[in-house]
């Protein structure tokens, strides 16, 4: 009788998992299309404002990187909580401003060079004065085409 | 000899591989943002005198170190919260005081002349949030959009940012040097003309 016993043990049979693999295949496709990697490491706070008016930025390799806002937490007894420029993986001055967009002007092909654009990447609590200054130091080096990089929301939002 | 079947690749593991890639992709990539407001700086000139503007013709916009928005114009000097900000400069810059067929404003002496005469003055001190900045910016852009969108439509049946978009679309299928056109004469008819002062010192 042992061939009906077996039937009636009351094991729950196990959950296949056999389609697990298809699932997460799934995932690491969605993540791999929908990002870029992390080509900067950064060092300061970087909460972007909101504007709705706003145009994609056309030639990812036509564009030119400026980040600025206050250091993050982990640096801020080295570097002080006063907004700070960064460019590439370093803290900068508003002198090596004009060093660094002759440097990434020349690594880029020569039929944009004409046609780069440099994206200010600043956190909304900074203050104009170092957005000014940043603005002033890149038409000095004659990099005119910018771009204030911003989330995609209501502009009223950044008042609170 | 008799054929034997192969014996089947355990895909136990497989699982485990695809949540490796999965947690390195996680953690090495991020969701870019990649879209702003764009805008073009002007050239670093001498010490020139600066052109003769008539008062009416400038819409002026003041934020100070606690982000309240001042704003100049017909005359008068208004608080103004963000949101305001964009139907009073449409109001000036569509005025069409005198030579402008196809301005639709009210037409009063103390605004603009025409949209091609009409200036936009935004000055902050260094004090100011980068965010009340760029809330303004976006007003005043949404202005000009707007207007450029409504000539758009009355001109070629589209919007203004949507031709733009297309324009800027390597994919686009249709005619790009007249699409490139039409955007020039919506631009002539409404000539974007921000002036950015430089920040005050704070006294």
């Amino acid at each position: 009788m042992s061939k009906f016993k077996k039937k009636k043990s009351g094991d729950l049979p196990a959950i296949s998992t056999a389609s697990l693999p298809d699932i997460v295949f799934m995932l690491l496709f969605f993540f791999m299309v929908a990002t870029t990697m992390r080509e900067t490491t950064l060092m300061i706070q970087n909460e972007l404002p909101f504007a709705d008016q706003v145009e994609k930025l056309q030639k990812k390799d036509a564009v030119m990187y400026i980040y600025a806002g206050k250091p993050s937490a982990r640096y801020q007894s080295q570097f002080g909580t006063e907004a700070r420029i960064q460019l590439n993986d370093k803290f900068a001055d508003l002198g090596d401003i004009k060093q660094f967009i002759i440097q990434e002007k020349e690594s880029k092909r020569e039929e944009l060079q004409n046609k780069l654009t440099t994206a200010l990447k600043v956190d909304q609590e900074t203050n104009m004065g170092l957005v000014s200054d940043i603005k002033y130091e890149l038409r000095k080096a004659e990099a005119y085409r910018i771009n204030y990089t911003t989330r995609t929301g209501d502009a009223a939002q950044n008042m609170q | 000899m008799a054929k034997r079947s192969a014996p089947e690749v355990n895909a136990g593991s497989m699982a485990d591989i695809a949540f490796l890639l999965l947690i390195f992709f996680l953690v090495t990539t991020t969701i870019e943002t990649d879209a702003g407001i764009n805008r073009k700086l002007p050239p670093i000139e001498d010490e020139t005198e600066p052109p003769q503007l008539k008062k009416k013709n400038i819409f002026k916009v003041l934020i100070n170190q606690n982000n309240d928005i001042l704003v100049e114009t017909k005359g008068e000097e208004n608080d103004m919260d963000v949101e305001e900000i964009r139907q009073a400069a449409i109001e000036f810059i569509d005025n069409g005081g005198q030579d402008c067929e196809y301005c639709q404003g009210d037409r009063s002496v103390k605004s603009s002349d025409n949209p091609i005469k009409a200036v936009v003055i935004l000055q902050h001190v260094r004090e100011t949030e980068y965010a009340t900045y760029i809330a303004v910016q976006n007003e005043l852009v949404a202005a000009y959009n707007t207007l450029r969108n409504r000539e758009a439509q009355r001109l070629y049946g589209e919007n203004f940012t949507t031709m733009e978009a297309n324009f800027n679309d390597g994919g686009y299928e249709g005619n790009k040097e007249l699409l490139e056109e039409k955007i020039k004469k919506i631009r002539e008819m409404y000539p974007l003309k921000l002036s950015e002062a430089d920040p005050k010192e704070v006294k």
